[in-house]
């Protein structure tokens, strides 16, 4: 047990690190499609008037869901939350189901029942829940790592969670029974340093978020969240060390929001236009096209083009949601129970 | 075929056992189901027989046995989670009312979560009040769980079967007090369906309708009747509130004209309260006498043995109920 800074590699490195050009323009790609996506549907609340209803952007925080998906395999589970959109594109869910669910169409992910705040759960891609109550999907990770350990399997669980997490109950109680238990987990903590408004030196004693595993005896990573390769390293070894029987781990990302909490949150209530400038400087994605493009992984027409072909994507998902229809009502009541 | 004799405790015993042997992905998890072999000796002889990886001794941790015992059930296994006192559900509510009995929902029903939580409420052990609440109609606002409340070894045993066997949450209420009373269990295996009421005595006058515990104050209340009032009552023991079987209370009443509902909750918003006006709704016509409710009263439960005996259903209170409808 102990505490790792998982500093970002050298891109000049991608290579020996078993990155191939393909890896790279897939982390790209992916944070892209994640920004793409997510810009779209913050026009359809707020300007085309088309979308209602709670929704929590994950903009600024796509190199963390890249990150750790590429560290996953496809017989692996994980546990999302309200802020899922971006687990889910990096999981693969085709957008236009995604889109149809925050529609609240028929054809949705969740046959339009869940929403945004439960868009992400895809079983079929291995996304298999996603909760709106913080803290809450850690002790339910806990315990599909229980039972793929049971199964006599290597696979593993992975749970997302935020920084306001970090001080519930139901984080400190998962926590401890899949440490007591080591059981195969991977406890993502995205640090976006806000929960709500509540910036995490207002919220977490001790100050740090990261340290909390030491009185957990587990290995803990810290790593920067706008860094998809960064964030990749240390999942593939908190999952190596879970599917080896190791026992779980706690990655901290440590990454920003740059838009509100939900959709209708401006964001400048509790923080300073200067510190969301700066953050806006590190964007992931852009940093990342600065990278591919610099170190001679990518052309910038090539970029483009994948640029292009997301859009599309992404019109196309709004147009199969606006086209497809609601569940009949009468439906609904056989979907309660088994 | 034969019945024999065994106590309430040990006929869930038996019922998760003869579960546990046919299926390997049923599991039980717990605070001291193991070493300890539960504290009311349910799980006795558990981790023996089936090892601690399927006899999982928890932490004090309510949020993690409930939270766990989902995952571990979106994942295919089959848990059995024991929840000590079900004052203690109460911390453990997140994970079984918004998360467990909503996940197959609000996934378009492509989750299932085939998991029971057992627990149990002590009232009538002078167990005071954080150790003996029961509220089961809390859960008739949790739509997508199932609600199971044995009151007789027989029915506890076929009962904990159906649950461990559904492919929904289940929360299964067993009464404390009953743990160490005998009655017949049939031989050999057999399910009781979950969602079919049990009438537990036949008759003509009067219908009362008890859950739990009290189904036994109101058999007691029942011979009373019968022997000093010349009054036969039917008694109906639900045995799961969801699904609950209206069709047989209803007809009851059709036939009896009277209703008395008894319950351990406190009176406002208690079971007796949702059986009543579904009986209202389905035989108003067929009513003679207004409906009464034998509950306890809207108070937390006390301490002392006799202000918890004088808190507690009884058959007199019972009897003095009918009695009071029948206009004598």
């Amino acid at each position: 047990m102990s505490i790792h800074e998982i500093s970002s590699p050298d891109p000049g490195s991608y290579r020996d690190l078993g990155l191939s050009r393909e890896d790279l323009l897939w982390f790209w790609e992916t944070m892209l499609k994640i920004r793409r996506f997510e810009e779209r549907v913050q026009h359809l609340f707020l300007v085309e008037k088309k979308l209602v209803g709670p929704s929590h952007l994950y903009i600024g925080q796509e190199a963390v869901a890249a990150g750790v998906m590429k560290a996953l395999r496809d017989d692996d589970w994980i546990v999302s939350t309200y802020r899922g959109h971006g687990h889910a594109i990096a999981r693969g869910v085709p957008l236009k189901f995604l889109m149809a669910e925050l529609f609240g169409k028929e054809t949705g992910t969740c046959r339009g029942l869940g929403g945004s705040m439960h868009a992400a759960m895809y079983p079929e891609k291995g996304i298999v829940y996603a909760t709106a109550i913080v803290g809450s999907g850690i002790p339910i990770a806990a315990g599909i790592g229980l039972a793929f350990r049971y199964r006599g399997t290597d696979r593993v669980s992975v749970v997302f969670f935020g920084d306001g997490a970090v001080n519930t109950g139901a984080f400190h109680e998962g926590v401890n029974i899949a440490a007591l238990w080591r059981l195969p987990t991977v406890l993502v903590c995205e640090n976006n340093l806000y929960a709500m408004g509540t910036r995490v030196d207002r919220a977490v004693a001790g100050g740090s978020i990261v340290r909390r595993v030491l009185a957990y005896g587990i290995d803990g990573y810290v790593v920067d969240g706008n860094d998809p390769v960064a964030v990749f390293i240390a999942t593939s070894r908190a999952v190596a060390k879970a599917r080896s029987g190791g026992g779980p781990s706690l990655i901290e990302a440590r990454t920003y929001r740059l838009v509100g909490h939900g959709v209708y949150d401006p964001g400048t209530r509790y923080r300073s236009r200067e510190e969301v400038e700066e953050w806006k400087r590190r964007d992931p994605i852009d940093r990342f096209r600065r990278v591919l493009i610099d170190h001679g992984f990518a052309k910038s027409e090539e970029l483009e083009e994948i640029d292009r072909r997301i859009k599309k994507e992404v019109d196309e998902a709004v147009d199969f949601a606006e086209k497809s229809r609601y569940l009949d009502f009468d439906e609904l009541f056989k979907l309660v129970y088994a | 075929m034969g019945s024999v004799n065994m106590s309430y405790a040990a006929a869930i015993r038996e019922g998760i056992k003869e579960e546990m042997r046919k299926d390997p992905s049923v599991i039980v998890l717990g605070e001291e189901v193991g070493v300890w072999g539960g504290v009311y000796t349910v799980t006795a002889g558990f981790l023996e027989e089936f090892g601690p990886e399927r006899v999982l001794d928890t932490p004090i941790s309510e949020i993690a046995i409930v939270g766990v015992a989902i995952g571990a059930a979106m994942a295919g296994l089959r848990p059995v989670a024991e929840i000590m006192y079900m004052d203690f559900l109460q911390i453990a509510l997140d994970q079984l009312v918004t998360q467990a009995s909503k996940a197959r929902f609000m996934s378009g029903g492509k989750l299932k979560i085939p998991m029971v939580v057992r627990t149990q409420y002590s009232l009538g052990r002078v167990h005071g009040s954080q150790h003996s609440q029961f509220y089961p109609s809390w859960f008739f606002q949790a739509p997508g769980l199932k609600v199971v409340l044995p009151s007789t070894p027989a029915d506890a045993k076929g009962l904990i079967k159906s649950s461990i066997r559904d492919d929904n949450p289940v929360l299964f209420i067993e009464a404390g007090v009953l743990y160490k009373e005998s009655g017949p269990v049939p031989e050999g295996e057999y399910y009781t369906p979950l969602g079919v009421a049990d009438v537990k005595r036949r008759g003509s006058d009067v219908t009362i309708v008890a859950v739990s515990r009290a189904v036994h104050d109101a058999l007691r209340a029942s011979e009373i009747l019968s022997e000093r009032h010349k009054v036969e009552a039917e008694v109906i023991d639900p045995r799961t509130l969801v699904p609950l079987d209206t069709e047989t209370i209803v007809s009851s009443v059709k036939k009896t004209g009277r209703l008395v509902v008894v319950s351990d909750d406190v009176m406002s918003g208690s079971v007796a309260s949702e059986i009543a006006m579904r009986v209202v709704e389905g035989a108003f016509y067929y009513l003679e006498a207004p409906i009464a409710r034998v509950t306890s009263p809207d108070l937390p439960v006390p301490f002392a043995q006799p202000l918890e005996r004088e808190y507690m259903v009884s058959s007199s209170k019972i009897v003095d109920a009918v009695l009071k409808i029948l206009g004598s």
